[in-house]
């Protein structure tokens, strides 16, 4: 534990929104130490391979995974600025001296101390409870798709899925991409939540969409060997039969909250905000908390899509590097938050800019 | 009162079916598109959401330029060639081409495919309609990757009759 290491920018994640904000910032002249859990850098980028949304700005069209070598060799041009360091996770957060403690592995400990952070945590998955939900082959859609197109494994031959949002809805046709059989999504909703067209591709397919339906119980004695699924009322009450699938695997897409501990450590202000899945940080325009070292970027601040994620990292990165001292071009923050409100503006958006009108100050009292 | 035929609708519209014409989902004019060699671009992007690669991408200026990001895509059919570059870049895979002048009862669909096994030209195939139904045979007449991104479009013959059904194909060797 005798070891710090000096940065003038920490980013905590190295996702979507955590590499935006290394590269913004060491685009502005930041040494940045960028600290990311998993083996390799991305996130959840790598694991997606279907074709983006947005416009050019935020790559559309181009798919995820290529995305995320996109990013990658824009840090690669900045020549060094931005180190990389996998498989290390922060462990807690001592504000008053900046310092962080660090995990590398399961062994090496030290710490980091940081002029300035962004936070860019990213989110977990949430999961339903039922009856035998911790039976082998009851999987979280994040697991499904580390498997599937990451280390290109199937979970198995036939699946439920449970939630119609646009993970449930993309992982249902990674899935019949791979040769899985879905068996049925189960949506509790009266709606689709994901984008209409992800629905649209998987239903014309033949995979059924069961609104207003749940899973009440996973079946089997060691492993998944089928599903109940059953009807809702209005009040979200199960109404009607219950009706048995027949799956080796029940996929869980029913939702991500903001992974947040960093900034409870230190102390910023918190608010719970539905529409934002979770408590998130309260942020300014640019993103700071009310702590004033700290940064959030990402689905860290609220759940949304990995395009407005790039951008909040943009902002973020922005907006360290200025209060780093570094020269910034100020048009580029107004670029990026005409972008952001772009992205923002449509249907799907409303929930959204309900929820950040919630945790949005209008500046920090210095 | 014909409520429950609406609400069946609605109901469908919800878990991802086109039910019927909407901004953003709408068919070419029958006149033109029955004499247009080479077809019509037919999107089906009913919602609003923040994607505009069918308008940047078209090489005509077919697909008018978005205001709002979240624009529904709206064609100017006159400039449309029919080439097939939107049936490959939209991300929702929502872009379809079709040609009606193919043969008096045949027609020819361009479709995005991104699956397993990849068809051959001259193979059949089983059409399916937006509920993945098998509700006619189909001929592969061209299988193309416009834009080299892993992203086919098959050109299908199909029966004209089924040409407002018709969405997908499975490939059965």
């Amino acid at each position: 534990m005798s070891k710090i290491v000096e940065t003038d920018l920490l980013v905590i994640g190295g996702g979507a929104a955590g590499l935006c904000a290394a590269a913004e910032a060491a685009g502005a002249g930041a040494n940045v130490l960028v600290v990311e859990s998993d083996l390799h850098p991305g996130g959840q980028l790598v694991k997606q391979t279907h074709k983006f949304f947005g416009s050019k700005d935020e790559y559309a069209g181009t798919r995820g995974f290529k995305i995320a070598g996109v990013l990658l060799d824009e840090i690669a041009s900045l020549g060094g600025k931005v180190k990389i360091c996998c498989n290390t996770t922060i462990t807690g957060y001592y504000p008053e001296d900046r310092v962080y403690t660090a995990m590398e592995g399961e062994e090496k400990y030290y710490r980091i101390k940081a002029k300035k952070t962004v936070v860019a945590t990213g989110a977990q998955e949430k999961i339903l409870p039922f009856p035998n939900n911790d039976l082998p082959g009851v999987y979280g859609a994040g697991a499904v798709q580390t498997l599937m197109n990451l280390y290109g494994v199937v979970p198995g031959k036939k699946v439920l899925m449970v939630g119609a949002g646009n993970i449930g809805l993309i992982v249902s046709y990674q899935l019949r991409q791979a040769g899985v059989e879905v068996a049925a999504i189960v949506e509790a909703m009266p709606k689709i939540g994901g984008y209409w067209v992800h629905a649209a591709k998987v239903r014309r397919l033949g995979i059924p969409i069961l609104l207003r339906h749940t899973i009440v119980e996973a079946l089997g004695d060691k492993v998944v060997e089928g599903a109940v699924i059953q009807p809702l009322d209005d009040n979200f009450a199960l109404t009607g039969e219950p009706q048995k699938i027949d799956c080796d695997i029940i996929c869980m897409a029913v939702g991500l909250s903001p992974s947040t501990e960093i900034f409870w450590q230190a102390g910023a202000k918190m608010q719970y905000v539905p529409q934002l899945c979770g408590y998130v940080p309260l942020r300014d325009k640019s993103m700071r908390t009310s702590n004033a070292d700290l940064w959030v970027a990402g689905d860290a601040s609220g759940i949304e899509e990995a395009s407005a994620a790039m951008v909040e990292g943009r902002i973020a990165g922005f907006s360290a590097a200025k209060a780093l001292g570094l020269p910034v071009n100020e048009a580029k923050f107004n670029d990026y938050w005409t972008r952001l409100d772009h992205l923002r503006a449509g249907e799907v958006g409303e929930k959204i800019r309900a929820g950040i009108s919630q945790v949005f100050v209008s500046g920090w009292e210095a | 009162m014909g409520c429950s035929c609406s609400c069946d609708k609605e109901k469908l519209f919800n878990s991802g079916v086109l039910t019927e014409n909407r901004p953003g989902a709408i068919l070419p004019p029958k006149e033109l598109w029955e004499t247009k060699k080479g077809g019509l671009v037919v999107i089906e992007c009913p919602q609003r959401i923040p994607c505009n690669p069918c308008a940047t991408s078209c090489p005509a200026g077919a697909v008018l330029p978005f205001k709002d990001i979240n624009d529904t895509p709206s064609i100017d059919y006159d400039k449309c060639t029919g080439c097939g570059i939107c049936v490959s870049r939209c991300p929702g895979l929502a872009c379809f081409v079709i040609d009606l002048t193919y043969a008096p009862d045949k027609a020819i669909i361009k479709m995005p495919y991104e699956l397993m096994p990849i068809p051959e030209k001259g193979q059949k195939v089983k059409c399916l309609n937006r509920v993945g139904e098998e509700v006619a045979d189909g001929e592969i007449f061209a299988v193309a990757e416009p834009s080299k991104d892993r992203t086919l479009v098959v050109s299908v013959v199909i029966p004209k009759d089924m040409a407002g059904d018709i969405r997908a194909i499975k490939v059965v060797c």
